[in-house]
């Protein structure tokens, strides 16, 4: 478990807002923190090195940029190939998100791999690719008519 | 929305190596052979087309300690608009999207804790009065989204 100080929660609810396009980003933060500029650049390396940061940098619409398709494929698996599985699936570069989830009545599906693409057509050759891989071949794509919300998480907020 | 190679090598690069450093904009410009000034007006022109979200650090909700779910939710047509503005009101959905499926609402929720999630998953369902699925991921195979951006995108 990673140790999480009360000058950590301070910093992390600034690198979770909009890093400002000046020259010196990262004065601001470090003057609001009482602490040198260094130390947010060294805090920043420690996270990323520890992996609570997942990667520090743009978060994309991809829409924008031109991936329109994002289908989520759901997969029957079972439960003995679950691990190996998974692991076929990830290997995938088109696969963003892959996860084992629980089944539910009505629904046989157990791992989720989300794909994105240009077309539905590029996520569908994708998904075809990846059940000729695993061998599963009872499966289907969720394409998303519309985006709802997308948004980034803003953690130790309810602690302010 | 146009983007030309410029625009793509900047991208390419600070989605996964942002410079971690004092002037990450004049680092970013010695990388691709340009100016800080031209980097910095870029990457404003994509903030205001749209392209660009956010500037700043992804967490992993779990390293943090915070936990997060998949949900899926069956709403009836009629309803949807409501459904969405109850769901979307919670700053923990981060993402939620419509599909093609009975199940038709999908979206994810972070909470501080496992009881924070239950808590908030059955004031969703009393406020919609509609079913919810919550599906946490028993294992984890991969999270990474890194769009290349190529020529004919």
């Amino acid at each position: 478990m990673i140790m999480i100080t009360e000058l950590d929660k301070k910093l992390i609810r600034f690198l979770q807002d909009d890093l400002p396009i000046t020259s010196r980003p990262f004065t601001a933060i470090a003057q609001e923190l009482d602490i040198t500029e260094e130390e947010v650049l060294a805090r920043i390396e420690k996270y990323l090195e520890e992996g609570s940061m997942r990667r520090f940098g743009v978060a994309l619409r991809h829409r924008e940029v031109g991936f329109t398709a994002n289908g989520m494929g759901c997969w029957d698996v079972p439960e003995e190939r679950a691990e190996e599985v998974g692991k076929i699936m990830a290997t995938f570069p088109d696969v963003s998100h892959c996860y084992q989830r629980p089944r539910f009545e009505g629904w046989p599906y157990s791992h989720f791999t989300m794909l994105h693409g240009q077309t539905r057509e590029d996520c569908e050759a994708v998904a075809k690719r990846i059940s000729e891989a695993t061998g599963i071949t009872n499966y289907r794509l969720l394409f998303s008519t519309a985006e709802l919300k997308k948004t980034s998480m803003r953690y130790f907020m309810e602690e302010k | 929305m146009r983007l030309d190679e410029l625009d793509r090598q900047i991208l390419n690069i600070v989605q996964y190596s942002f410079p971690v450093a004092a002037e990450p904009y004049k680092a970013l410009a010695e990388q691709v052979g340009s100016t800080e000034e031209e980097i910095m007006s870029r990457l404003k022109k994509l903030k205001e087309d749209g392209a660009i979200r956010r500037i700043g650090g992804i967490f992993d909700s779990r390293k943090l300690g915070y936990k997060s779910s998949l949900c899926a939710m069956k709403v009836p047509v009629e309803k949807l608009q409501e459904a969405e503005e109850i769901i979307n009101a919670y700053p923990g959905v981060t993402h939620n999207y419509l599909r093609e499926h009975e199940y038709n609402m999908w979206f994810t929720l972070i909470s501080p804790s496992e009881e924070a999630m239950e808590a908030t998953l059955e004031e969703m369902r009393e406020k919609s009065g509609c079913e919810i699925r919550n599906l946490p991921a028993v294992r984890f195979f991969k999270i990474k989204v890194d769009f290349k951006l190529t020529d004919n995108k």
